[in-house]
C-alpha cells in the first residue's frame, strides 16, 4: 500500500498556488507571536516560583519574646546550641539587636536604639530541606526549650506573592492552550475552504486514483509551510520582545524580578513553539481533509 | 473471454428525479472494443460514470474486475480507479498544470519515480501530436488540443479498461481517425475500450468493435447481435422516437 501513498515532489504544485491566500501566514504570525509571549510569561513565572520555593523552603525565623533581656539572651543561647546539633539544620544565626533596630527603624525611629526597649529576639534558621517534618521537629524542639517561642516559615509570609506568581503561571499556560485551540480552529476552517476552492482539482485527482491521504498531504504541506513561515515571523518578534524584557529585568536589580530570568531550556521551549504549532496544524489539516473527503464517493 | 465488467439490473436516479438509467444489464469482455451510442441526454455519460466509479447506482449490481463495486469500501476505490483510464466529456484538465504535467498526473498519483515519468509523457505527447505543446496551459490550447491531452492522460498508464466519453467531439475527422486508431492500438495491447460517441462515422473504423445503444436510459443492442444479450427479456425492443 505504501507505493499508493507516495506522491513525489512535483505534486507540490498540484494545488493552484495562485489561489493561495497570504492571510494564513499573517494569522499564524500573530497567533505564534502571542503564544510565544504567553509561554514566556508562564515560564518566567514558573522559574520565579521555583526559585522562590528553593529560597524559602528551608528558612525559618525563631522569635523569642520576653520582658527580661538577660533571660531572653539565655534562651537564645540555649536554642542556638540545641539547633546546632540538629543534622537537618544547616545554619543558625541570631539576629543581633543592632540589626533588628535598623530593620525596625522605619516603624520605631531612633527609639529602637534604646537598649531598654523590649524587643523580641530573633534567630534565623536554615534547614537542609524544607520538609514539613523537619520544620515540625525544630518547632517542637524550640518550644520545649522556650515555651511560647514562635517559629515562622518565611514561605508563609510570602504566600500571597507565591500565589500571584502561580496565577501568572496558570495564566500563561491557559493562554497557550487557548491559542492552540484557536490555531486549530483556524486550520480547520482553512482546510475546509481550501477543499472548496480546489474542489475540481481534487475531483480529478480522485478520479485518477488519488487516495484521501495523498490529497490531505497536499493541504498538510501548505498549511505546515504557512505555519512555519508565519511562525518564524511571529516567533522572532516575540523572542526579541522577551529578550528585551529579560534584559530590563536584569537591569532592575530587584531580587524578586531576577527570579523570572529564563534558562536556556526555557528559550529552547519558546523556539520550539512554531514547530509544535506547525505539527499541530498539519494534524488538524489532515484530519479535517480526510474526514470531509470520507463523505464523498 | 472473461468478463471485465458486469451490470445487472442497474438503475440510476439523480436525487429524487426519475430514473436516468433503468434496467441496465450487460457484460464487457476482457480485451474487447465497444462503442456506446445514443442521442444527447440518453444517458451515455451517466452509464460511463457508473463504469468509472464516479457514481454509485441506485439499484442493481456492478461487478468490475470480478468484484462487486457497490459494496466496495471507499479506501479500495483508488486501487480500482488506477486500473481505469477515463477521457471525460468535459476533459477535466487541471487548469494550472501544463499539458505535460496533466499527462504526467496519473503516473505521479501512482507514485512512479520522477525519473521514470518523462519518457512515457513525451511518448504520449507525440502520439497525440502535441510534442511541441508540452509547456502550454490548458487555457492556451484549442478544444481539440485539450481533448488530446485528456486522451493522453487517460492512456498513459496503459489501463486495463479505457472509458472515453465523446473523445473525438472537438477534433477534425482526420484527427478523429487517428485517435480512434490510437484506441485500437491500445486495445490490441490488451486494454478493454469503451467509447461513447454519436459520431457514426467512427463506428466502422474499428474492425470487430461491438455496438451498444442507449435510448432514454435503457440499453439495448441495435445490431441485434448476440454480443450483448439483455439479461432480462423486459428490456424494451426498438421504441425509437
Ligand atoms: N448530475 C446530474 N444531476 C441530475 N441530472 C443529471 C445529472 N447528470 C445527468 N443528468 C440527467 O441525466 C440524463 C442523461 O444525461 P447524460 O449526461 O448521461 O446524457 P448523455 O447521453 O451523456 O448526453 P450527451 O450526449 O449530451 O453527453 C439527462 O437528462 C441529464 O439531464
Ligand atoms: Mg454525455
Amino acid at each position: 500500500m505504501s507505493d499508493m501513498e507516495a506522491l513525489p515532489t512535483p505534486s507540490r504544485h498540484l494545488l493552484d498556488d495562485g489561489r493561495r491566500t497570504r492571510a494564513m501566514v499573517w494569522i499564524m504570525a500573530i497567533m505564534i507571536f502571542l503564544t510565544v509571549l504567553a509561554a514566556a510569561l508562564g515560564l518566567g513565572a514558573a522559574r520565579s516560583a521555583g526559585s522562590l520555593d528553593r529560597e524559602l523552603a528551608g528558612r525559618l525565623t525563631v522569635q523569642i519574646i520576653g520582658a527580661d533581656k538577660d533571660a531572653q539572651q539565655a534562651s537564645v543561647a540555649k536554642v542556638v546550641a540545641a539547633l546546632r546539633k540538629d543534622p537537618a539544620v544547616t545554619r543558625v544565626a541570631p539576629v543581633d539587636r543592632a540589626r533588628l533596630a535598623k530593620l525596625l527603624k522605619p516603624w520605631l525611629g531612633d527609639a529602637g536604639l534604646d537598649p531598654d526597649l523590649p524587643m523580641p529576639a530573633m534567630i534565623d534558621v536554615d534547614l537542609r530541606h524544607g520538609d514539613t517534618a523537619d520544620v515540625a521537629r525544630v518547632t517542637a524542639q524550640v518550644q520545649a526549650i522556650v515555651p511560647g517561642a514562635q517559629v515562622d516559615r518565611h514561605a508563609r509570609w510570602l504566600a500571597p506573592v507565591r500565589g500571584f506568581i502561580t496565577t501568572l503561571w496558570l495564566l500563561g499556560a491557559g493562554l497557550v492552550a487557548l491559542m492552540a485551540v484557536a490555531t486549530t480552529a483556524v486550520v480547520l476552517l482553512a482546510a475546509r475552504s481550501g477543499l472548496d476552492t480546489h474542489r475540481d482539482t481534487i475531483d480529478v485527482l480522485h478520479m485518477l486514483g488519488s487516495t484521501d491521504v495523498q490529497v490531505a498531504r497536499l493541504f498538510q504541506r501548505r498549511i505546515a509551510l504557512d505555519t512555519l513561515t508565519g511562525g518564524a515571523i511571529g516567533a522572532v518578534g516575540a523572542l526579541a520582545l522577551t529578550a528585551f524584557f529579560q534584559a530590563r529585568l536584569a537591569m532592575l536589580g530587584s531580587q524578586m524580578m531576577n527570579t523570572m530570568v529564563l534558562t536556556p531550556a526555557d528559550w529552547a521551549i519558546l523556539v520550539a513553539v512554531p514547530f509544535v504549532f506547525a505539527l499541530m496544524a498539519m494534524a488538524a489539516a489532515r484530519l479535517s481533509v480526510v474526514r470531509t473527503l470520507k463523505s464523498q464517493l | 473471454m472473461a468478463n471485465i465488467v458486469q451490470f445487472e439490473n442497474v438503475g440510476l436516479r439523480y436525487g429524487t428525479g426519475p430514473e436516468t438509467l433503468s434496467d441496465i444489464s450487460f457484460t464487457l469482455s476482457d480485451g474487447a472494443f465497444y462503442f456506446l451510442t445514443g442521442a444527447s441526454g440518453a444517458g451515455k455519460t451517466s452509464l460511463l460514470k457508473l463504469l468509472y466509479l464516479a457514481q454509485r447506482p441506485s439499484r442493481g449490481i456492478i461487478r468490475l474486475f470480478g468484484e462487486d463495486t457497490v459494496l466496495l469500501p471507499r479506501k479500495r476505490l483508488p486501487g480500482f480507479r488506477r486500473r481505469i483510464g477515463v477521457v471525460f466529456q468535459d476533459f477535466r484538465l487541471v487548469p494550472h498544470l501544463t499539458a505535460y504535467d496533466n499527462i504526467a498526473l496519473p503516473l505521479r498519483v501512482a507514485g512512479i519515480p520522477e525519473g521514470e515519468v518523462e519518457p512515457p509523457v513525451r511518448e504520449m505527447l507525440a502520439w497525440v501530436g502535441l510534442q511541441d505543446r508540452g509547456r502550454a496551459l490548458p487555457a492556451t490550447l484549442s478544444g481539440g488540443e485539450q481533448q488530446r491531452v485528456a486522451i493522453a492522460r487517460a492512456i498513459i498508464t496503459r489501463p486495463e479498461l479505457l472509458v472515453a466519453d465523446e473523445p473525438t467531439g472537438n477534433v477534425d475527422p482526420e484527427m478523429a481517425d487517428r485517435l480512434i486508431h490510437l484506441f485500437g492500438s491500445l486495445n490490441r495491447l490488451g486494454t478493454t475500450v469503451v467509447v461513447a460517441t454519436h459520431d457514426f462515422h467512427l463506428l466502422n473504423r474499428v474492425p470487430g468493435a461491438n455496438m451498444m445503444r442507449i435510448d432514454k436510459g435503457r440499453l439495448y443492442d441495435p445490431t441485434g447481435s448476440l454480443r450483448f444479450p439483455p439479461r432480462r427479456p423486459d428490456v424494451p425492443p426498438e421504441e425509437t422516437s
